[in-house]
């Protein structure tokens, strides 16, 4: 496990049960079992894993919400399970539900928010930058899920924390209000802010988070970098790099005659009319007998796509392709 | 959203993150939780409303008639013991339950302000919808030639404020154990029945036997007693002190032991 320099937050062997619970006989059940991780300053770090996987827990665990069972947490250098308002106005956090009263207006809120802290960050740049000037006169309970998630975003910083928990930060987010949010994110980890988000979704993690640990059933399965974890597994099967390569041209080609141009190994079939796959250990040598074929044939493909393995495979592979 | 704003935000925060001084924090939560309370008209209708219609009501008719002092004046105490029961408990207890579901509760508590400084603030907002209440009411029952005996305001007040403090004890166990569509018909519900036949206006004399007896022993009664005996004689009713403190120390310690914070 890596150990920044300066961990914002540290989690070891964190172990959360919940219960006791009428569905299992009046049984305790472990939701967290043993998750460790580190976060460090001006910092993307991402817990990517399946709903239900504890993720949420973990981050309720570091922010004091919840009492753990077992294991050891230190925020900013403190246990928040001890902590007092002098931790708690240096880590912002950005609920799941969001967390605000739907009778309320934005500004009002984020005016009450900025008033619990000594130096709150201007509420006019936030509000302009977050593009919330735009819907400030309406009630909570009218705005959209964007609209939500960014005033809840705004609330999360008002208090200018050193440390960011934002728990599913691009639910129910459109497109814009995706590029806002991740833009801001990028930009606070750059002035040094260390971040810790959990998602569901691949792309998240592929776009904002500088190193991800995944989580399943409970506890760490596999943490990197995003490129570590491409790599993990790339070469896993005996050495070799799966490819697709897919391209759409008129259906009912003679396969038979593409046949001899490529290795064997390789797999080309025509998955639904006029939309072709070729699947194996491509090398650059097979596109440029692939590409010969189409001269010959007198094909020009209307679309061409090269996949190598996703953020999603690696994830499959290690947490299981099993439906929960 | 412009492009120039966007370096001033990582930059206009160039001072360390504190909190807010105690006192300041938990002042402001109480002023925001006691204008959500005024701006809501439910709110408004079960805190003044209907107190002042119960007033009218017991001023007209011969209900507290030969009890051995003008209705008026055995009615008012009696009123503002049932606004303390709205706003503590009925009011309270349903914008807690909301407010929990909403994960509002939540997320206030990972604010500077935290658990002990929202229900401080809550309690702020109590006290504060409490004397707007008093002042409604008291202005109204003046009108109406409430003479209360001048010796009757401080063991009132301080009887007014413990009541406060049960029924808000009360409001905050039900509101932090179960959903909140059942904390709104739980704390509705007990408002009219306490209300009605728990001694809080009606002197526990006036009610049916069974109601009578038990009335004694419910914080609606205890209060409304109490209330009767300070504004009415000047004197600190020791027996409804009791009942009401154990009404406060027994849903307070359960509150502390069961509240659910989601």
């Amino acid at each position: 496990m890596r150990s920044p320099e300066s961990p914002v937050l540290s989690i070891e062997g964190l172990i959360k049960d919940v219960g006791p619970l009428a569905a299992l006989d009046g049984k305790m059940l472990r939701v967290v079992n043993g998750v460790s991780l580190h976060a460090g300053r001006g910092q993307v770090t991402a817990l990517l894993g399946a709903n239900g996987a504890g993720k949420t827990t973990t981050l309720e665990c570091a922010q004091g919400l919840q009492k753990r069972s077992g294991g050891s947490i230190r925020l900013l250098g403190e246990d928040p399970d001890l902590a007092g308002a002098a931790l708690r106005a240096r880590v912002g956090v950005m609920l799941q539900d969001g967390g605000l009263p739907p009778s309320a207006r934005p500004l009002p809120l984020l005016r009450h928010i900025a008033g619990m802290y000594a130096n709150p960050l201007p509420i006019d740049t936030l509000v302009e930058r977050l593009g919330i000037d735009l819907f400030s006169r309406s009630s909570v309970r009218r705005l959209s899920g964007g609209q939500k998630q960014r005033l809840a975003l705004a609330a999360a910083l008002v208090g200018n924390p050193e440390v960011l928990f934002l728990d599913e930060p691009s639910a129910g987010l459109d497109p814009q209000s995706r590029q806002i949010v991740f833009e801001l994110i990028a930009e606070l980890r750059d002035s040094g802010m260390g971040i810790i988000l959990t998602t569901h979704l691949m792309d998240d993690a592929q776009r904002l988070a500088d190193y991800v640990y995944i989580i399943d059933g409970g506890h760490n399965v596999a943490e990197g970098t995003v490129a570590e974890l491409l790599q993990h597994g790339e070469s896993g099967k005996d050495g070799i790099t799966e490819r697709t390569l897919s391209f759409d041209a008129p259906s009912g080609l003679d396969l038979r005659t593409a046949l001899g141009a490529l290795a064997e190994g390789l797999v080309l079939s025509e998955d639904r009319a006029g939309s072709y796959t070729v699947t194996g250990a491509l090398a650059p040598e097979h596109l440029a007998r692939l590409t010969a074929w189409w001269a010959e044939q007198g094909i020009m493909p209307a679309s061409l796509r090269l996949e190598a393995r996703s953020l999603e495979d690696v994830f499959l592979d290690i947490s299981g392709r099993d439906i929960r | 959203m412009s492009n120039s704003s966007a370096a001033d935000l990582a930059s206009a925060g160039s001072a360390p993150s504190a909190p807010a001084p105690l006192f300041r924090r938990i002042l402001l939560q109480g002023k925001y939780e006691t204008l959500a309370m005024i701006r809501n008209g439910e709110q408004l209708i079960l805190a003044v409303i209907l107190p002042l219609l119960a007033l009218f009501g017991l001023t007209v008719t011969p209900l507290l008639d030969g009890l051995g002092a003008p209705r008026v004046d055995i009615a008012v105490p009696g009123i503002l013991a049932l606004c303390a029961m709205s706003t503590a408990f009925t009011g309270q207890g349903i914008a807690t339950g909301f407010d929990r579901r909403y994960g509002v509760l939540r997320f206030l508590s990972t604010t500077p302000l935290g658990r002990t400084g929202l229900i401080a603030g809550k309690i702020l907002a109590v006290l504060a919808v409490l004397a707007l209440q008093l002042a409604v009411v008291g202005a109204v029952a003046a009108v109406l030639g409430w003479r209360p005996d001048p010796g009757g305001w401080l063991p009132g007040l301080a009887m007014l404020v413990l009541g406060a403090a049960a029924f808000t004890a009360l409001g905050l166990l039900v509101a932090g154990t179960v959903r909140p569509e059942a904390t709104l018909a739980i704390t509705n519900l007990l408002w009219i029945l306490l209300g009605a036949l728990g001694g809080i206006v009606v002197p526990a004399v006036r009610l049916p036997a069974v109601a009578s007896d038990l009335a004694h022993f419910l914080p609606s009664g205890a209060l409304g007693e109490a209330m009767r005996e300070a504004f009415l004689h000047g004197t600190f009713a020791l027996p409804q002190l009791s009942v009401l403190l154990l009404w406060t120390v027994v849903p307070g310690a359960a509150a502390v032991r069961w509240f659910k914070w989601n």
